[in-house]
């Protein structure tokens, strides 16, 4: 039939011709082309979530001791008047004593048997953190000192791993840290009820650790840190950013100066976050004499680089407002002012929500301006409540994450990967509280 | 108006926190990477055992960190700069210029430079020699100096296993790197003859200038890509040698010990590295640390100097202390450095 129809002078549109055909080819092509992008696309994102959320959730459970210790008064107060300012005398490695000396005790009360393990290496299964949370507690509460308590501290880093699956008896033979003795006293330890894994808050709470107590690092001094950096660049940005917006778009005139700071504004958008690490080290630090490592610093350098970036997005969101809106405004009477603050900042509002919050959530994930002005650093303590606290020494959570995957213990890759999804979650939320923000707000017309 | 008046406010509260936190009462400390994890268990056993904040540790570079530290005197200058090589001269000149008067030196102690290989493959057994053979760009054959064709360990040395050549050692930026040119690469040019035959092309004003530079061609290693240097820390390095299990690394000494279930050290010239043997010096690779002090911030800065006794204290880095345990070698002469802590002598001039 189609032989048939080929032959007529006027081809029917119901035969496909060689040149259509190549057209629909084409066309087909050009769309499997597209569905293979976002196929790779989003099979790559699927590998990278998947693989972090296989190496980072356990970083989320720890493995505990729970067992009795004996505050005994000869190591703790040898001088017996519950002096706190004498009991300082006595270091971790004092407290350390106690604590291994209990476990071997409630071993031995539990009819454990040690496999032929000496004391010190019964020890070693105890995090090395473990000994300054009891001083600090005894200190805290000198009558304790004498008393029998029930503890619960972290095991040590290499025995959370073996409940992990991380370590294993033969990689234990090799491991200078820990031996198949040792994790087979841990297996009875468990089996006794001495040693569990259970939900580990410490992991949101504790403040960075050392490379030799894995199991005790924690993201609280990083967390605490990008909450103040995303207040403080919130605070800065919003008004400045809304503010320049609004003259630039309502009030400016237009001529060469405006163009250029047009040009300008978009371009500060695109320079290297490094960069403004540099300009913030030598002005904030070096002129303004403000302390390094603290999040204000911090704050003003991200504020810089998010400035731009929120400026752009008010622009086009009260660009996009329609003039008509304007010119009834202006029509019944209202002044340049009250037009922009009663109708056109209000129905800007979703995208300048959205803008904004994109930014701040570009800026949450920035390490790389914080490195200079020494946020990238081991820090141990807690920045204090604001606003002191906005001037202590802090870290940010991609900072943590980047100083964990250097480290020599194959423990911290682990809590890297935690630090990512706890990261990835605070993006996630930021992202859906712009899609909130847009929802109510958004005003069709 | 109550917009202007709010960030006028703000920028006033600001600058008012400023002046009150303008005491700093936490040490800052800056730095050598390689000395970064020592100086974090320091500073947390001191958090803990001190009514005292932890000092806050960077990483960085020990040049970088040097650098740091001879920026003036000032509460927003740093107070300690570790560094895993001796400062240089022009460090110092660079502190004079700019008021800091005096340094002190503190050893803190050794730390080795192994190579290791996958834990599942060949053994190996160096000597500098083979080394230099097999990643040095110009080689010593029948007295002339000739292109580097060794395509395997065996060409180098009939007792190594016939396997590809390929090194990982750390990139021109590390401190590690230094060590690695002067005691392994230079060691070895010197054994196999190279050393003579450069010096005997070396161009120079005298005999000392001539012996710099033919040292300089030493460290020219091959660009082949049998060597292949690696910018990032060690756990780049591991993370290449598990990509490539025929490959052998340069680690640090406390690196390796945490890792020995993944990686099988090499003996160099048959002393293996410990502790013990770096201590003795029987093993050749290693090299001492150290941190650096601003004088003039001891007594102001609440801590500095608890903090740098604490550092140098047996209970620390002592054999039996927490850093020896992660990998430190500890110095035979700390107790003379803990006397010069303890009476804060400032370092003499450079020999």
């Amino acid at each position: 039939m189609t032989a048939a129809k080929s032959a007529d002078p006027v081809p029917s549109i119901y035969t496909t011709s060689p040149a259509m055909q190549r057209r629909n080819a084409a066309e087909t092509r050009f769309r499997l082309y597209g569905l293979v992008a976002i196929a790779l696309s989003l099979s790559l994102l699927a590998v990278m979530l998947v693989t972090i959320f296989r190496d980072g959730t356990s970083s989320f459970f720890q493995a505990r001791l729970s067992y009795t210790v004996e505050l005994t008064e000869k190591v703790l107060d040898p001088k017996g008047n519950r002096n706190r300012d004498e009991m300082t005398k006595v270091t971790t490695v004092g407290y350390g004593k106690v604590l291994s000396a209990g476990l071997m005790a409630t071993l031995e009360a539990r009819n454990i048997d040690l496999g032929g393990l000496k004391p010190k290496e019964v020890a070693e299964l105890i995090s090395k953190d473990a000994a300054g949370g009891l001083r600090a507690k005894v200190l805290a509460d000198p009558a304790l000192v004498g008393s029998t308590i029930e503890v619960s501290v972290f095991a040590a880093g290499r025995v959370d791993g073996f409940l992990k699956g991380r370590v294993t008896m033969e990689s234990a033979k090799l491991d200078s840290n820990i031996s198949p003795e040792q994790l087979e006293l841990a297996d009875r330890m468990r089996t006794a009820g001495i040693l569990s894994s259970g939900w580990n808050w410490d992991f949101f709470t504790n403040p960075d650790a050392s490379d030799q107590r894995p199991e005790a690092a924690g993201l609280g001094v990083a967390l605490i840190g990008s909450l103040y950096l995303m207040i403080l660049v919130a605070l800065m940005c919003v008004p400045v950013g809304v503010a320049a917006s609004i003259y630039l778009e309502e009030f400016a005139p237009k001529n060469t100066l405006t163009d250029a700071i047009e040009v300008n504004v978009s371009n500060l958008a695109a320079v290297p976050s490094i960069v403004y690490g540099i300009l913030g080290l030598s002005i904030f630090i070096n002129v303004f004499g403000l302390p390094q490592s603290s999040s204000l610093v911090g704050a003003l350098v991200i504020s810089l680089m998010t400035l731009p970036t929120i400026i752009i997005a008010t622009r086009a969101a009260i660009r996009a407002v329609p003039p008509s809106i304007r010119d009834a405004a202006l029509g019944v009477g209202a002044s340049k002012m009250q037009t922009v603050f009663h109708h056109v900042l209000p129905l800007a509002m979703p995208g300048i929500l959205t803008g904004t919050i994109l930014g701040l959530a570009a800026g949450l994930g920035q390490s790389a301006p914080l490195l200079l002005i020494g946020m990238v650093a081991f820090v141990d303590n807690h920045p204090a409540p604001p606003l002191d606290g906005f001037l202590d020494p802090a870290t940010a959570l991609p900072v943590q994450i980047y100083t964990w995957v250097t480290r020599s213990d194959p423990a911290f890759v682990e809590r890297s990967n935690g630090a990512i999804i706890v990261l990835l979650a605070f993006l996630v939320v930021m992202n859906l509280l712009a899609i909130l923000a847009r929802r109510k707000f958004e005003r069709r017309w | 108006m109550s917009f202007f008046k709010l960030s006028a406010s703000t920028v006033a509260i600001l600058a008012a926190s400023t002046v009150i936190a303008s005491a700093r009462d936490q040490i800052q400390v800056t730095g050598s990477s390689t000395v970064l994890p020592y100086a974090t268990i320091v500073a947390e056993a001191f958090g803990e055992n001190f009514d005292f904040p932890s000092p806050v540790v960077e990483g960085g570079g020990s040049g970088a960190g040097r650098k740091k530290l001879c920026e003036g005197v000032g509460e927003n200058t740093v107070d300690i700069a570790n560094s895993s090589s001796r400062i240089s001269q022009s460090d110092l000149d660079l502190c004079a210029a700019n008021g800091v008067a005096e340094v002190m030196e503190v050893r803190i102690g050794y730390d080795g430079i192994v190579f290791a290989s996958d834990v599942g493959g060949a053994d190996f057994a160096f000597s500098p020699a083979d080394i230099y053979s097999a990643l040095g760009a110009k080689v010593a054959k029948d007295g002339a100096l000739t292109d580097n064709t060794a395509a395997t360990w065996a060409d180098v040395n009939p007792a190594l296993p016939a396997q590809d050549i390929l090194a990982l050692v750390p990139g021109t930026k590390h401190g590690t790197r230094e060590v690695f040119d002067v005691k392994v690469i230079e060691a070895g040019c010197k054994a196999t003859g190279a050393l003579d035959l450069f010096l005997a092309t070396a161009e120079g004003a005298d005999d000392k200038e001539k012996e710099k530079n033919a040292k300089g061609m030493c460290h020219e290693l091959r660009t082949d890509g049998k060597s292949v240097d690696i910018d990032g820390d060690y756990t780049e390095t591991l993370a290449r040698l598990d990509a490539d299990k025929k490959a052998v690394g340069v680690f640090g000494l406390s690196f390796y010990q945490n890792n020995t279930d993944k990686l099988k050290v090499a003996p160099i010239d048959g002393i293996v590295p410990s502790v013990e043997t770096i201590a003795s010096g029987d093993y050749p690779v290693s090299r001492p640390l150290y941190f650096y002090v601003k004088k003039a911030h001891l007594g102001v800065i609440p801590g500095l100097k608890e903090y740098i006794e604490f550092f140098v204290s047996d209970e620390m880095a002592g054999p039996e202390g927490p850093l020896a345990e992660y990998g430190l070698v500890s110095d035979p002469e700390l107790a003379k450095t803990q006397a010069e802590v303890a009476a804060e002598t400032p370092m003499g001039p450079l020999e």
